[in-house]
């Protein structure tokens, strides 16, 4: 890399001076000096380097996933249905295909599909885009991170195929149960599902890095710390949480692999290991990983909600502080996963009361962001319908997260649907419902071309309804002492109730409602790609920067680099004939 | 090899070269990896009595010397940086090459470290202690081949005179290298 | 601070910014000199041993150790001259790694949990790596 290429200019501290002298005002594709883009089909949809195409490459790749993990639930649920019965395209669910399938679906849709579009995807095609340059920082290490994480999708897939086939011993993977093949009986199953993970960590460190550093540095002349909008401020906060929690599981990775493949013991009491010793590793990575895929799900609502209420943020300082604050105190709870793993019942008090304390700033984002809809005119197209609907359901797991903070009732609820119910109400507003309204935010700025309105209603309300059709029964089986990974509750009489079984059912038609109406989804998806109409550089009136580039942006992303003048939520500013106001408009 | 850089790569809203920021964020990301480590061998240690007797079959010669190894090699990279600074390509690349060769030296040793404790038995199974002392060491082994690669590649460049501020890059991440080593040694090799 | 603001937005990735450069000019201890004293603590941290008394081994392997890794960030990484930006990252990174001790280490020094014991000390003979670790808890 000649790295002496158009090197900036100084611009003036100053933010409104006559901006004559930096790159903004020169043409930028002719002074990269041959920066242009690909020409192949290869280079351009598959080797490329241009952020754009790296974020869609992790958005797809997460989709697909996505309907595997899908799969695999309707899979396990239909058994838990329907017990011991053929599941109509997958076959019978044995006790420990059972347990391979909900250990991968949760891994999946936490690590390759959460992860993937809320960071990789949306944080690919965004940050460049809305902090107003022309890619990445280090596009060739964006796509290598790109490439690693595709890596670590097949071998993830491939451990369903070795024999003795897919891991089974939970996402979390405690040893003993994890650390030999004797005990889990995936010998190559396991070691495999481990790589995987660990695979696909580097490619998020490695992206990580790309994103915090492109964020810090390469923002537009003009752009202060308070002109960021908030969905990058929250991917970057994530990937340095990311970044921050994922080295001590890094470690614990190294020694369980060997427990798994060399024979060390390391977690084994009965040769000196210490069991708990993985979960406090594990833990202290899996609970700022919920904070790493909250934050930027929080984000993109941000924007979604402010575009489509015409109304300014509200308290966009405190929001951001109270994110940082939120980022550096989810360090402090991760005990709260392991009140019954016979911690010491002094860290259980101490980690009661953080994990309380830490509801108190997420509340507050919510109220903030409920303050912004306040007044707003708000228009509800999908992406807001998703938008709204992340707020009311987050809230839900946020409030049920409350109970099981409190380590009292945490050991009568602790491993029970009550739990499962609790992270699904976490997880699907974040990785499904917040995703969604991101992509149909963003459909005209990626593709050029508008989604269908009334397919995304009716993929909304599939979505919305089979959601809580799903999980609102789980609370109630798991109150009455559902426990966790039982393959079939025939085997216990006193879970073996009509009762409880009807309602397990409930749960599963809710499942196969919300996986039906995804097809909507996908046909409106495809169907937009060559029939949709075709959208303006800024459909939607909004002021961030990604709206200024055409759309679809071409390689280079901006005709003339823009400079930012003002904050980005100048929605229905008094005074102006028009309610928006772009960051890139002099005053 | 590209032949231009993206505009976003050439500014520096924090004052800060992005190459080297992106480096303290890498540092960064090394020092929970390895203060995980570290932190669980410290527990453990506290933990189990025994182990400052099978502590005591490490050799303080050859971590010793391994330590005065990369102290000097540390040197030879700062010297390579200020040559670089000073644009002489040459000399960077010369001292880049004196660096590998402490880092061959490190590796040397170790290998008749680990060769010697494992004939004598003190095999990675032999007790949780000794699954510590072979992976960390291991894992800061592989850090220091993977330091060598990555500096012959530079100091490759830098012969030419090209990319001479990867030559602080690389000595940077050759530090942190060398600090890593400067917590292992007394921890497995001085305190018995 | 003033300086940071007038540096920013000005080409970084050539080999040496004037601003560094100029701060290296004047007052930097030579680097052959830092490397002296590295090596006369690393001697000092070998000898400490030797006089058996406990908490001078602690203070020569440790307190030695912090400050050579402090020596080797500030001049050979050049910390001293770096943005203060960059020191405060560092330093609240290597602040989790205590908040992760002070987590776990109740937890660490436990030998015992429901439906656990720990042996408090395995050997396996020389030569055979994969024995059965050797039974029960209990010294032999």
């Amino acid at each position: 890399m000649a790295l002496t290429v158009d090197a900036e200019h100084t611009v003036p501290a100053r933010r409104r001076g006559a901006p004559a002298s930096h790159d903004g005002h020169r043409g930028a594709p002719a002074a990269h000096g041959g920066h242009h883009g690909p020409t192949s089909f290869w280079s351009t949809y598959v080797f490329s380097t241009d952020h754009k195409v790296i974020g869609l490459q992790y958005m797809f790749t997460g989709m697909v996933m996505a309907l595997i993990g899908g799969f695999m639930a309707y899979a396990f649920r239909m058994q838990l249905a329907f017990p011991d019965q053929p599941v109509p395209g997958f076959g019978l669910v044995t006790p420990n295909v059972y347990n391979s399938l909900v250990t991968n679906h949760g891994a999946i849709m936490i690590f390759w599909v959460a992860m993937p579009m809320l960071i990789a995807g949306f944080g690919n095609f965004l940050i460049p885009l809305m902090i107003g340059c022309d890619d990445m920082v280090f596009p060739r290490l964006n796509r290598l991170s790109y490439q690693l994480f595709f890596v670590s999708a097949i071998v993830l897939l491939a451990s369903f195929v070795v024999p003795g086939g897919g891991f089974g011993g939970a996402w979390t993977s405690y040893p003993p149960l994890s650390s030999s093949g004797t005990f889990n009986h995936t010998p190559w199953g396991a070691p495999l599902w481990l790589a995987a993970v660990a695979i696909e960590f580097i490619a998020f460190l490695l992206g990580g890095i790309n994103f915090i550093t492109t964020a810090m540095n390469a923002r537009a002349p003009g752009m202060r710390m308070w002109d960021i909008p908030m969905v990058v401020w929250m991917i970057v906060i994530a990937s340095i949480l990311f970044m921050a929690s994922a080295g001590p599981l890094i470690a614990g990775a190294i020694m369980l692999l060997l427990d798994q493949v060399a024979g060390t013991h390391f977690f084994t009491p009965a040769a000196g290991g210490d069991p708990l010793l993985w979960q406090h590793l594990f833990w202290f990575f899996g609970h700022p990983e919920v904070y790493v895929v909250l934050l930027p799900a929080m984000g993109i609502v941000a924007e979604v909600i402010t575009v489509h209420a015409r109304k300014k943020l509200f308290a966009y300082k405190t929001i951001l502080y109270t994110t940082a604050g939120t980022a550096a105190f989810s360090f402090v709870v991760w005990a709260h996963h392991q009140f019954v793993a016979g911690i010491d019942p002094r860290m259980a008090n101490l980690f009661t009361i953080t994990t309380l304390l830490i509801s108190i700033p997420i509340g507050e984002m919510l109220f903030c962001y409920i303050a912004t809809l306040w007044g707003g005119s708000i228009e509800f197209k999908t992406s807001m319908l998703f938008g709204v609907a992340f707020l009311a359901e987050f809230l839900l797991g946020g409030v049920t997260g409350i109970f099981l903070g409190a380590s009292a009732v945490d050991v009568y609820l602790h491993d029970t649907y009550f739990v499962v119910a609790h992270f699904h109400y976490t997880f699907v507003p974040i990785a499904i419902i917040a995703v969604f309204a991101g992509i149909y935010h963003w459909y005209p700025k990626m593709f050029g071309r508008l989604m269908d309105e009334t397919l995304g209603k009716i993929h909304f309300w599939g979505t919305i309804i089979g959601f809580n059709t799903i999980f609102l029964p789980l609370f109630v089986t798991g109150a009455a002492g559902d426990h966790r990974r039982i393959y079939s509750y025939q085997h216990f009489q006193q879970l073996a109730t009509d009762g409880l079984q009807s309602l397990r059912v409930v749960a599963t038609v809710g499942m196969l409602i919300m996986l039906l109406a995804q097809t909507a989804f996908i046909v409106n998806f495809v169907r937009s790609l060559v029939r949709g109409a075709p959208a303006a550089a800024n459909p939607w009136r909004a002021n961030t920067l990604e709206w200024a580039a055409p759309s679809p942006p071409p390689h280079g992303n901006f005709a003339e680099m823009p400079t930012v003048y003002r904050g980005p939520y100048e929605y229905s500013v008094p005074g102006r004939t028009e309610d928006y106001w772009p960051q890139n408009v002099p005053a | 090899m590209a032949t231009s850089v993206p505009l976003a790569t050439t500014r520096a809203a924090t004052g800060i070269p992005t190459a080297r920021l992106a480096m303290w964020w890498v540092i960064a990301s090394e020092i929970v990896i390895f203060g995980g480590l570290l932190a669980t061998y410290v527990m453990l240690r506290l933990h189990h009595d025994h182990w400052a007797e099978e502590a005591s079959h490490t050799s303080t010669l050859a971590g010793g010397f391994n330590t005065f190894v990369l102290l000097t090699s540390s040197l030879f990279a700062v010297l390579a940086h200020q040559a670089a600074e000073r644009g002489r390509g040459v000399r960077a690349a010369r001292f880049l090459w004196y660096t590998i060769g402490g880092g061959a030296t490190f590796m040397l040793v170790k290998a008749f470290e680990y060769t010697n404790e494992i004939s004598h038995g003190y095999t990675m199974f032999r007790d949780v202690f000794w699954s510590y002392y072979y992976t960390a060491t291991g894992l800061h082994g592989l850090h220091v081949l993977a330091g060598m690669v990555c500096m012959a590649i530079v100091a490759a460049g830098a012969r030419r005179g090209e990319n001479l501020h990867r030559v602080e890059l690389v000595g940077i991440y050759w530090h942190f290298v060398d600090m890593v080593w400067i917590f292992l040694f007394p921890l497995l090799y001085i305190a018995k | 601070m003033a300086q940071q603001t007038a540096t920013a937005y000005t080409a970084p990735t050539t080999p040496a910014t004037p601003a560094r450069a100029s701060e290296r000019a004047h007052g930097h201890p030579s680097y052959v000199k830092i490397w002296g004293i590295l090596l006369a603590l690393l001697a000092a941290s070998i000898a400490g041993p030797f006089f058996g008394i406990m908490w001078l081994t602690l203070v020569t392997a440790f307190g030695i150790a912090v400050v050579k890794a402090v020596m080797v960030a500030a001049y050979f990484m050049h910390l001293n001259i770096e943005k203060p930006l960059v020191r405060y990252m560092l330093l609240a990174i290597a602040a989790l790694v205590l908040v992760l001790w002070a987590g776990i280490y109740p937890d660490v020094q436990k030998s015992e949990g429901q439906n656990w014991r720990q042996a408090e000390r395995v050997v396996r003979p020389a030569g055979d790596a994969h024995a059965k670790p050797a039974g029960e808890a209990g010294r032999h």
